[in-house]
């Protein structure tokens, strides 16, 4: 082998050798990758017990309860699969909203209502004007009441 | 073939033809950006949700593009300035690392102003989008400040470039981090199943600015390396002509 090939090879193992480790590695930490835990687990009790931990999922059409006057508001959160109820005081972000997707940190009391003491809003890949947005949303509607008038 | 790249290898060649190559790249580049940022603030319409703050995107990410672009051609210009033992690779290396650095903080710092009113926070520590690219910063200057510490050329060229590779694992992380795991970050928007999920009149001065902002790396890059040439061969007869030319000329 010339030197030139040697070089090639001991930097194409090097490289490999090294793509290996931080994929092995980041396998085993894959728990504490993950941003937040989704609904359906924590409903299976794959949570963090001992610690706060943050839970993310879409805000439920029509749960937000607050009273007026006061900061306190509580909402279901869930994930298609299962929800959850949330509770938190403070001021909530710019895109929070019914049927958004938020994050909230905090932790799981013994009524199963989660207590953030943070509440972030997760932004989806979407990128559209408003009036495509309603335009998408009344068809949406069409199409639901096409689908009850068909079934009834 | 073979002989335009060993005629491209050496330096007073580059230095003759890198001259003439910055307006292709740099002329072009402009008008694009130019043309971007006026589509973007003024052509493209608001988003559904939230209204003229998504307009950062137009910065936000081909910064964030080209800060994983530079560093790849960071990487590999020092993969082949390792096995062909290319002087002038190494040097292609050295100039892409600050102009990778800038991007990248230009990424986070955009990224950071949009979170605020957004998501509700400037930073999350924890998140793998977030913190892999704060990590592609830290490598920037791991690289930088590990080729200010050695006075030999040479040897300041093997051993940054052994960084370069090994930070090269970071590059599809940062990439794949919104897809791998749970992340407050958006998935891709461009490259992604589908199609890209963004309105035309919004996407076209995107891509302006990501092929702008291309271009524009690639005649800094040209410039930065150029004058990292003339200092590795400032003893060199060609570059003692050059001055005496120039002096004579004037």
């Amino acid at each position: 082998m010339k030197p030139r090939q040697q070089r090639m090879l001991a930097v194409g193992l090097a490289v490999a050798g090294i793509a290996v480790a931080a994929a092995l590695s980041l396998r085993a930490f894959e728990e504490s990758m993950m941003f937040f835990v989704e609904i359906s687990e924590v409903e299976k009790g794959n949570y963090p017990a001992d610690r706060n931990f943050r839970v993310g999922g879409l805000v439920v059409d029509g749960s937000v309860r607050r009273n007026p006057g006061e900061l306190e508001v509580a909402f279901d959160l869930t994930d298609l699969e299962s929800e959850l109820t949330v509770t938190y005081s403070g001021i909530l972000p710019d895109l929070f909203r019914e049927g958004q997707g938020i994050i909230a940190h905090g932790r799981l009391n013994e009524d199963g209502v989660f207590v953030a003491d943070e509440v972030l809003a997760k932004h989806d890949e979407n990128y559209m004007p408003p009036e495509v947005a309603e335009s998408l949303a009344r068809h949406a509607e069409a199409k639901e009441a096409a689908m009850e008038a068909e079934q009834q | 073939m073979w002989t335009f790249f060993h005629k491209l290898a050496s330096p007073p060649h580059f230095y003759e033809l890198s001259l003439r190559m910055i307006p292709w790249f740099a002329v072009p580049g402009l008008l694009l950006i130019g043309y971007g940022a006026w589509a973007g603030l003024f052509v493209a319409p608001p988003d559904y949700q939230q209204g003229d703050a998504f307009r950062i995107i137009y910065v936000h990410v081909p910064a964030a593009y080209l800060s994983l672009l530079a560093y790849m051609v960071m990487a590999i210009s020092a993969g082949i300035g390792l096995i062909w033992r290319m002087k002038l690779a190494h040097a292609v290396a050295a100039g892409a690392a600050p102009l990778g650095a800038w991007f990248t903080f230009l990424a986070l710092a955009t990224g950071s102003i949009w979170g605020r009113p957004m998501w509700g926070t400037w930073w999350e520590w924890g998140d793998p989008r977030l913190t892999s690219e704060l990590i592609l910063l830290f490598l920037y200057f791991g690289y930088m400040a590990l080729r200010a510490a050695i006075d030999d050329t040479a040897q300041a060229d093997k051993a940054s470039a052994v960084l370069a590779l090994v930070g090269a694992v970071n590059v599809p992380i940062i990439h794949f981090s919104v897809e791998w795991w749970s992340s407050l970050h958006q998935g891709p928007t461009l490259i992604r199943e589908g199609g890209p999920a963004i309105e035309p009149a919004m996407l076209y001065p995107l891509l302006a600015m990501i092929f702008g902002f291309s271009l524009l790396f690639g005649a800094l890059l040209l410039g930065r390396v150029r004058t990292e040439v003339l200092n590795r061969e400032r003893r060199a007869r060609w570059v003692r002509n050059l001055v005496l030319n120039q002096d004579s000329a004037a």
